[in-house]
């Protein structure tokens, strides 16, 4: 029966995919790669082809490639159907139907969800709109921030240093453009990787020439009297004089068109299980329901099956992969999402590198290298194990700690390395902030252990 | 062409930034820039970095060349780690 | 039958230097090969080797090599020049690396290497004109050769002319990289190597001092300028890394070409292939450093840490051999990995090493080799092999035909 179910969707089922950037493109190529022959339709609230968003804020702002032309290359035929510039709005899981915000219905008979995640807009609303005022997620935002600076402003403010906003000052510096970094934590990055290697890229920040006030929050946006942003309020009391202001607070989930729906989906993302098939919101895993990508989290076996989610370009590729494939075979044939997280950013001319979850980690230890360089490799300890890397123009070593994070390595590292120095001895805090607080750019969030636990109480970013 | 490169996998060699420079740009000493969309004219220069990459991180369609429809070297579920 | 005992022997026995892959498939039977006391541990199984050229307890330092005993080499550097950045670990290996390649790539030269295409493709076409009316030559000394010489003298700025004084002081220092020429000859050996590399260095110390004061926008003037960030390089890292560049940039190269060119007559579709399409060569130039690599093994590296292969213990200090080209033919990595197909869509070799020693000149290397092959099968009219397999040089380390006797039929 369940084989013939199978033969049956694998030859004319009909599968839809929500959601047509990274993960969605790359979960259609597996499917027919893996010989999926039924019909497929791929449904996207932009009006564009998937295409890459990391360029948008490197390469694009800098001038060296066309925020028009960051499409993904397609690894196969795909022979889908588009629905593009359409946002899904409702699911029907017993009707097995997706709804359009054009009023049209899709029906499906397996689901993948890969909506991601979105920018965090300004919270208030007026401010928002200010002429000036930008987000950086889509490629039309990184079209209209290219535009503002290259019309030469006279300062720009970034709000929040994570690691959006620290690339986005790295290009205005590079341009040779004033720019004020405000960030609630003590340092840059400190989200992601904590307040030893924030202070580092705050080192860098302030060698590059960017004005970057740490511990204030911003209080105001004021417009001038035709609704341009001319100012910025920061909670020292200060003010900042600027024409563009990125707001760079993190992202959103998108999963509000999930509400009543039924799935275990909130603003932490849609809960799903290592095979990637979503939970509804008693807990119960679904069949003809995945997710991938930026909005999903599931539990890793390598972290003590804490749910994960990772707003990661190759957690986006590997975690499509993963769903698509388990969404056309059998039970025993299915495979268990364990990507190792790992990201990178680049910034002020420096390539930063990290495998594992830093911020799982309570300790640091510098194994080769020297922070004062910026270039080394620091390992993350979590109760004695190795849980996270990170390297700063030393890739190349990288793949050895990943391997260290796979094996449960102990923590401190007691064995020599290359390349070590007295600062790399002994371990030293890894300085994280307080987990119950929001930051922008985690990159990582551990959400706890219950897929579908409801009682999250969450408390957005305030600036 | 549309070209990505996975830069978890990238380290840097910057063989592709050697062999097709005006597509691949190290960025400091390590990290690599690129434009997502080379001209046509730049086809032959980007297959050999294409082949050329140590970790096979670049994926490019629209090359027909020598090395097959997809040039893209070993995706990453099938090349080993 | 073999025995244990004598694999590595056999490796580097000069009697099997024409086809070490047998033994290299018996090398991975076991994976940590460890035969006698005081002997290196030999690892052959490609993710092994990956994975230790990416292992911050391994090191390239030439002092940790002599402390495990047994390196004629270091005492070949032992010379007064300090150690090239091939033999030493970082932080002293990334300064002059860095240095060296702002002279040469990317981020701050990031065109000398493309800008040399036309270059290398009117070498090519010279050395093939000059085959003349001959219907037979040794491929090696006509052109796998004297091609890259020409291109590392031009690039670094050292007279071409100068290549017969310079190789008297090349060849013992390439020949004492081979462990069994090195066992043999022994003491009086390694004195001539030391011998050599000084007066390589005093003859490179010559040209240096003329770009000290007159620069010319050769490599060898960069080097002497250099001034970024890491500062300049003391006249003796300039001269210690010069002697590595020259003798690197063509030593492999030869091999490369010359074992490319005896592969392609050894499959005869895909050198018609090539001819037809020269675009081939690209894959063709990978394939090869996978499969007939020019760096066969690393046998530089010590563990400073006891480390755990495959359940062996390697104590601290032991020297380690990578035997890349058995990496390369492993077939738990590459599916019929004695087959030469430069179709394989996944062709992630060890031929350049990996990690933070991988070659430095890997994309002129790749040029070099790409372009050279191509024009071969383009001008050659029915090549074929007159002696196989042909006779080879003895060193076990860098492999190649000494002479590739072809006979053709004209040149198009």
């Amino acid at each position: 029966m369940v084989a013939d179910y199978l033969e049956r969707l694998r030859r004319e089922g009909r599968i839809v995919i929500v959601g047509a950037s990274l993960a969605g493109l790359r979960a259609a190529e597996t499917l027919r790669a893996e010989g999926f022959a039924g019909s497929l339709t791929l449904i996207g609230d932009e009006p564009y082809e998937p295409y890459d968003r990391p360029p948008l804020s490197k390469a694009v702002l800098l001038g060296r490639a066309s925020a028009r032309h960051t499409e993904l290359p397609h690894r196969r035929e795909i022979d889908a159907k588009w629905r593009l510039g359409v946002a899904a709005t409702g699911l029907d899981l017993t009707a097995k139907r997706v709804r359009l915000a054009d009023g049209d219905e899709v029906e499906y008979d397996r689901l993948l969800i890969a909506t991601g995640v979105r920018a965090r807009p300004w919270p208030k609303e007026e401010e928002a709109r200010l002429d000036g005022v930008c987000v950086l997620r889509t490629r039309d935002d990184a079209a209209r921030l290219y535009q503002r600076l290259r019309s030469g402003p006279r300062r720009v403010v970034v709000i929040g240093a994570g690691f959006a906003g620290s690339e986005v000052a790295s290009a205005c510096r590079e341009k040779g453009i004033p720019v004020t970094v405000a960030e609630r934590a003590g340092a840059p990055l400190v989200g992601a990787l904590g307040g030893a290697i924030g202070a580092v890229a705050a080192d860098l920040q302030l060698e590059n020439g960017v004005d970057l006030r740490t511990r204030v929050t911003v209080t105001a946006l004021e417009g001038d009297a035709i609704g341009r942003v001319r100012a910025v309020h920061l909670s020292d009391e200060s003010v900042v004089e600027a024409d563009v202001v990125v707001v760079s607070l993190g992202s959103q989930r998108n999963t509000e068109w999930l509400t009543g729906s039924g799935l275990g989906a909130g603003p932490r993302g849609v809960a799903c299980d290592a095979g990637c098939r979503a939970f509804d919101f008693r807990g119960i895993v679904t069949d003809d329901v995945f997710v991938a990508g930026d909005v999903a989290r599931s539990p890793h076996a390598l972290f003590g099956y804490q749910f994960l989610s990772l707003e990661h370009w190759g957690n986006a590729v590997a975690q499509a992969e993963t769903a698509a494939h388990n969404m056309i075979c059998h039970g025993a044939d299915r495979r268990p999402h364990l990507w190792m997280p790992a990201f990178w950013s680049s910034q002020f001319g420096v390539n930063i590198k990290s495998v594992g979850v830093p911020p799982m980690g309570e300790q640091l230890m510098i194994t080769q290298g020297s922070l004062a360089e910026r270039r080394f490799v620091g390992v993350y300890g979590h109760q004695g194990r190795t849980v996270a890397a990170v390297t700063f123009d030393n890739a190349r070593w990288l793949e050895f700690y990943q391997r260290q994070i796979e094996q449960g390595a102990p923590f401190p590292v007691e064995f020599p390395t290359v390349d070590r120095r007295p600062e790399g001895r002994q371990p030293v805090p890894a300085d994280f902030p307080d987990p119950s607080l929001p930051t922008h750019g985690p990159t990582v969030t551990l959400s706890g252990y219950s897929p579908a636990d409801r009682q999250l109480v969450f408390t957005p970013a305030r600036h | 062409m549309r070209l990505v490169v996975d830069l978890n996998k990238c380290q840097g060699y910057a063989q592709c930034a050697f062999l097709a420079p005006d597509v691949f740009a190290l960025h400091g000493e390590e990290a690599l820039l690129y434009d997502p969309r080379a001209a046509e004219e730049q086809r032959e220069r980007l297959a050999r970095a294409v082949a050329a990459c140590p970790v096979q991180a670049i994926t490019a369609d629209g090359l027909d060349g020598a090395g097959g429809a997809t040039a893209e070297a070993g995706q990453g579920e099938s090349g080993g780690r | 039958m073999t025995t244990q005992a004598s694999l590595v022997r056999q490796i580097t026995d000069f009697a099997h230097r024409a086809d070490p892959y047998p033994l290299y498939e018996e090398l991975r039977r076991t994976p940590v090969l460890h035969e006698e006391e005081g002997g290196p541990y030999v690892i052959s199984s490609y993710y092994d080797i990956e994975a230790l050229l990416h292992d911050p307890r391994i090191s390239s330092d030439a002092a940790n090599l002599a402390a495990a005993g047994a390196d004629e080499l270091s005492q070949a550097e032992n010379t007064g020049l300090p150690p090239s950045f091939i033999r030493l670990d970082p932080p002293a290996h990334d300064r002059l690396r860095r240095i060296a390649n702002s002279a040469f790539g990317p981020p701050h030269t990031p065109r000398r290497v493309d800008d040399m295409r036309g270059e290398l493709a009117a070498i090519v076409t010279g050395l093939i004109d000059g085959f003349g009316d001959a219907r037979r030559i040794d491929l090696v000394d006509r052109f796998a050769y004297p091609f890259p010489v020409t291109v590392i003298c031009r690039l670094l700025g050292v007279p071409r002319e100068d290549e017969p004084r310079f190789r008297a002081w090349v060849d013992p220092l390439v020949a004492s990289l081979d462990p069994e020429t090195r066992e043999e000859a022994g003491a009086d050996f390694a004195k001539s190597a030391q011998e050599a590399r000084t007066q390589l260095g005093m003859y490179l110390a010559g040209l240096v001092e003329q770009r000290t004061r007159e620069p010319r926008g050769d490599l060898l003037s960069d080097l002497v300028h250099s001034r970024g960030p890491d500062g300049a390089m003391t006249m003796m890292e300039v001269l210690s890394t010069a002697v590595l560049l020259l003798i690197a940039g063509h030593e492999t190269t030869v091999n490369l070409i010359a074992n490319g060119m005896l592969t392609l007559l050894r499959h005869p579709e895909i050198l018609r292939r090539l001819r037809e399409d020269p675009r081939l060569a690209v894959n063709v130039v990978e394939e090869l450093l996978r499969y007939e690599p020019p760096v066969q093994m690393v046998p530089q590296r010590t563990c400073i840490a006891d480390i755990e292969v495959r359940g062996v213990t390697i104590p601290k200090g032991s020297r380690i051999w990578l035997v890349l080209a058995a990496g390369n033919r492993d077939p738990e990595r590459f599916p019929d990995p004695g087959r030469f197909d430069p179709d394989r869509g996944d062709i992630q070799h060890l031929g350049f090493g990996s990690g933070i020693h991988s070659c430095f000149g890997a994309p002129l290397a790749r040029l070099e080799a790409q372009i050279a092959l191509a024009e071969l099968a383009r001008r050659l009219d029915n090549p074929r092999l007159v002696q196989d397999p042909p006779p080879y040089r003895r060193n076990a380390v860098l492999r190649g035909p000494r002479h590739l006797e072809i006979a053709f039929d004209g040149l198009r």
